[in-house]
C-alpha cells in the first residue's frame, strides 16, 4: 500500500553484477518504500533471481558497479547474516534441505540469532513451540514438519511454505520472495499468498519476483518492473502485469511509456 | 609365562615389562589361550606404516611413550563417574583401568534376572566354562594382529554378558570403562554371548578422567546366536592424549541380527577394528560409524564383513569429519564367499573435511567370489556446501554458527541411530560442542 508517510528502505542505484566474469546485471535502478509491494518480471535470463541473489549477498555475485542503500546504510557493507539481522530476507526458489538438523531447532536458531541481534528475549524450546505453532496455522502446515529435518522431503510446495513461515518468525524490513509461486498448485498458491498478504504491513515491504502474473492475482502489487537484459525496462501498476499476461514480453522495452512516479 | 621371547621388540618389552604375572587358572583350555596368544605376541612385530593395514596409522609416538600397568585402582566414589551413568540402563558393569569395581556396578544377578549373566569374566569364568569355552578367543584371531595378541596375552578381566535363550532384556547394559592412571596400560576383554532367540542392546563405553597418555587396549567378542539380536553402541571419548586400539570380533549364526553403531571422538591415536562374519543363512549386519575428530588426532576404522553363507544381509554407513590437523581413515571391507548367493550387501563412506590441513583417506573394499549377489558400495569426501551455508546466513546465522550446525547435522545422522535416548542426546550435546568454533 503507497501511503504519505512511508520511508524509503531499499535504494537501487545503476546496479551491475557479474557472475564468473559474466556481467548479469547492467544497471538496475529501484526505489522501495515501506508499505510497498513490488513485482519484477521478466523472463528467464532476464536478470531478476540474480537481482534478488545480490541483494541477499549470495557470494557467486560479485557487484561490478552502481550502489543499495537498505535504510540509508551500504548493503554492500554487511556480510549475508548482518543483512539478514538488519531485515533482509530472501524466501528461496529452490530452499536447501538439511538432513540431521531438525526443522524446529533450526528455525529457533534463526529467530533467537535475530531477537538477541535486536535486543529481545529468546525463546526456550518450548515457549517457541508455541509462537511457531501459532505461525504455522497462518501457512495451514501440519506441525510434524517441525520435527523432520529442514525441508528434508518436503515437496515443492511444503518447501515453499516453510520459507513464509521463516519469514514470519523473522519479520523482516525487506521480503524478496524469488519465484515462491513457482512449483506451487492452485491451492498451495492461495495458502502461501494470503499468509503474506498477512504479513505484510506499513512498515514493511516486499519484493516479489515472478515470472507469472498468476501470484499476482491473490497479492496485489503497487508497482510491476519489467526485468530485461539485466535492467529494469518498464514499470506500471498491477495492470502492467495483466498486459504482460495477455501480450507476452516481446513488446516491453521496444515502446517507450514514462514510468509511473515511485 | 615366559616373556623373553619379545625380546627383539623394545617397544613390546617395555609394555610387557612389570606386567603382573598372571596367575594359571584352573582351566586348562585357558591357560593353553594365554600361552598360544603369549607365544603368538612374541614373534609378530609392531606394524609400520610399510604394512598395509597400518599404512595411514604412525604408531611411532606409541614406541617414543613407556607405559606401565595400572596400579591399584584409585577409589573412585559413585559421585566420580556418575555424570557417565546412563539412566535407561538398569545394568552396569564399571571397570577402572581395566579393574573391576564392584561397588560402582549393577551386575545382573542384583536385578534378579533369571539366567542372565552379566558380571566381569574373571569372577564367572569358571563356573561357567563351559558357555564361555566355545567363545572366548574363537573369533578375535591373533595369529597376524600384535594387539589382539597382546590382550589375549594378558587375559584376565573384562564384561561377561550371557543372554539365555529366547530372553529379551529390557533394559541396555552398560559397560563402562574409565581409564585414570597416566602412562597406565589395561587390555580390557569383553565377550558377549546372546543365546539363540535371545535380544539384548549393550553399550560399550570408553571414557576418561584422565588427559595424560595411557593405552587401551580391547577386544570385544560378539556371539549371536540363531534368531537372536544385538545391538551394540560403541564409543570411545578417550583422553586426547590416549592410545586407544580396540578390536572386535562378531559371529552371526542362522537368521541373527547384529546392530552395530560406533562413535569414536577421543584419543591421539585410535584404532578400531570390526571383524563380522555372517555365518549363517539369513544373518544381517548394520553397522554404522562415526569418528569426529579434531587438532592432531587420528582415527583410524578397518571393518570387514564377511559374507560367508548364502542370504545374508549387509549394510554400511560410515562418516568421518576431520578438521584442524586431524586424519581420519577408513577402510572397509565386504568379502563374499563362493557359496554366498544371493547376498545382499550395501556400503558407504561418507567424509567431510573442515580445513586445508586435515586428512582424510578412505578405502571402500569389495571382493565378490558368488554371481548372484546384490551389492554396492560408494565412497564421498567433501566440505561444507556453500548454498546450505548461504542459506543458513541468508537467516541471520554468522559464518561460524552455520559451519557448526551443518557439520553437526553431517554427525548427527549417525548419533541419531543410537538406541539409547539419553546417550543420543548426550553425543548430540558433545558433537554439538566439539562443532563449535568461534
Amino acid at each position: 500500500m503507497i501511503h504519505q508517510d512511508s520511508k524509503t528502505i531499499l535504494e537501487v542505484s545503476g546496479l551491475r553484477a557479474a557472475v564468473d566474469g559474466v556481467e548479469i546485471l547492467k544497471g538496475v535502478d529501484l526505489i522501495v518504500k515501506s508499505g510497498e509491494v513490488h513485482a519484477i518480471m521478466g523472463t528467464n535470463g532476464s536478470g531478476k533471481s540474480t537481482f534478488a541473489k545480490v541483494l541477499a549477498g549470495h557470494s557467486a555475485y560479485q557487484v561490478t558497479g552502481g550502489s543499495v542503500l537498505f535504510e540509508g546504510r551500504n548493503l554492500f557493507d554487511l556480510e549475508p547474516e548482518e543483512r539478514a539481522r538488519a531485515g533482509v530476507f530472501l524466501a528461496f526458489q529452490y530452499p536447501i534441505e538439511i538432513p540431521g538438523v531438525s526443522n524446529s531447532h533450526f528455525l529457533r536458531l534463526a529467530y533467537n540469532t535475530l531477537q538477541s541481534q535486536r535486543g529481545k528475549d529468546e525463546l526456550d524450546p518450548l515457549e517457541f513451540e508455541d509462537f511457531v505453532r501459532e505461525k504455522m496455522r497462518l501457512l495451514e502446515m501440519n506441525p510434524n514438519f517441525l520435527d523432520r529435518g529442514v525441508n528434508e522431503g518436503f515437496s515443492g510446495g511444503e518447501k515453499k511454505r516453510n520459507e513464509i513461515l521463516q519469514m514470519a518468525l523473522l519479520e523482516p524490513r525487506l521480503a524478496i520472495l524469488d519465484e515462491t509461486d513457482s512449483g506451487l498448485d492452485i491451492d498451495a498458491l492461495r495458502i502461501v499468498t494470503n499468509g503474506v498478504n498477512k504479513l505484510a504491513n506499513k512498515d514493511n515491504a516486499i519484493i516479489l519476483v515472478t515470472h507469472y502474473q498468476r501470484m499476482l492475482n491473490y497479492i496485489e502489487p503497487d508497482y510491476v518492473h519489467v526485468m530485461r537484459g539485466g535492467r529494469i525496462v518498464k514499470t506500471g501498476g498491477k495492470e502492467l502485469a495483466l498486459d504482460l499476461e495477455t501480450r507476452g514480453y516481446d513488446w516491453v522495452g521496444v515502446e517507450r511509456r514514462a514510468p509511473a512516479s515511485a | 609365562m615366559s616373556m623373553s621371547l619379545v625380546n627383539s621388540n623394545s617397544y613390546l618389552e617395555s609394555l610387557l615389562q612389570g606386567q603382573p604375572r598372571l596367575q594359571p587358572s584352573p582351566l586348562a583350555w585357558f591357560n593353553q589361550l594365554r600361552a598360544n596368544a603369549v607365544d603368538h605376541a612374541g614373534r609378530l612385530k609392531l606394524p609400520t606404516t610399510r604394512d598395509e593395514e597400518w599404512r595411514f596409522t604412525d604408531l611411532s609416538p606409541l614406541v617414543r611413550q613407556s607405559f606401565q600397568p595400572a596400579r591399584t585402582a584409585a577409589a573412585l566414589q559413585s559421585a566420580d563417574v556418575e555424570h557417565f551413568s546412563v539412566a535407561e540402563a538398569a545394568i552396569r558393569l564399571v571397570f577402572v583401568d581395566g579393574k573391576y569395581m564392584p561397588e560402582l556396578s549393577t551386575p545382573a544377578e542384583r536385578l534378579g534376572n533369571r539366567g542372565l549373566i552379566v558380571t566381569n569374566l574373571a569372577s564367572a569364568i569358571t563356573a561357567n566354562a563351559e558357555a564361555i569355552e566355545p567363545h572366548l578367543g574363537q573369533y578375535a584371531r591373533f595369529e597376524d594382529n600384535l594387539f589382539a595378541a597382546l590382550n589375549t596375552a594378558f587375559l584376565h578381566d573384562g564384561a561377561l554378558v550371557i543372554v539365555p535363550r529366547d530372553a529379551a532384556i529390557d533394559t541396555p547394559v552398560h559397560v563402562l570403562l574409565i581409564a585414570t592412571q597416566p602412562e597406565a596400560a589395561s587390555h580390557p576383554r569383553c565377550l558377549f554371548i546372546a543365546e539363540a532367540g535371545s535380544e539384548v542392546t549393550i553399550l560399550e563405553d570408553y571414557v576418561s578422567l584422565n588427559e595424560a597418555a595411557y593405552i587401551t587396549n580391547a577386544v570385544t567378542e560378539i556371539a549371536v546366536g540363531d534368531n537372536a539380536r544385538i545391538s551394540h553402541i560403541r564409543v570411545q571419548r578417550d583422553g586426547i592424549e590416549a592410545f586407544h586400539i580396540g578390536n572386535c570380533a562378531v559371529s552371526l549364526a542362522h537368521a541373527s541380527r547384529y546392530r552395530s553403531v560406533s562413535v569414536a571422538l577421543g584419543a591421539r591415536i585410535s584404532r578400531y577394528d570390526l571383524n563380522t562374519v555372517l555365518d549363517a543363512e539369513g544373518a544381517e549386519c548394520v553397522i554404522d560409524g562415526l569418528a569426529l575428530i579434531h587438532d592432531h588426532q587420528l582415527a583410524d576404522t578397518h571393518s570387514s564383513i564377511d559374507h560367508a553363507k548364502p542370504n545374508c544381509t549387509s549394510r554400511q554407513l560410515h562418516k568421518c569429519i576431520a578438521d584442524d590437523s586431524a586424519h581420519a581413515v577408513f577402510n572397509g571391507k565386504v568379502m563374499v564367499r563362493p557359496d554366498a548367493q544371493n547376498t545382499d550387501s550395501a556400503q558407504s563412506s561418507r567424509n567431510l573435511l573442515l580445513n586445508a590441513k586435515a586428512r582424510i583417506d578412505t578405502k571402500p573394499q569389495l571382493e565378490i567370489f558368488a554371481n548372484d549377489v546384490k551389492c554396492t558400495h560408494g565412497a564421498t569426501v567433501g566440505q561444507l556446501d556453500s548454498e546450505e551455508l548461504f542459506y543458513l546466513k541468508s537467516r541471520g546465522l554468522s559464518g561460524v554458527a552455520a559451519r557448526n550446525l551443518l557439520t553437526y547435522a553431517f554427525g548427527a545422522e549417525i548419533i541419531d541411530r543410537i538406541p539409547i535416548a539419553s546417550l543420543k542426546y548426550r553425543l548430540e550435546q558433545t558433537v554439538l560442542e566439539q562443532t563449535k568454533k568461534n
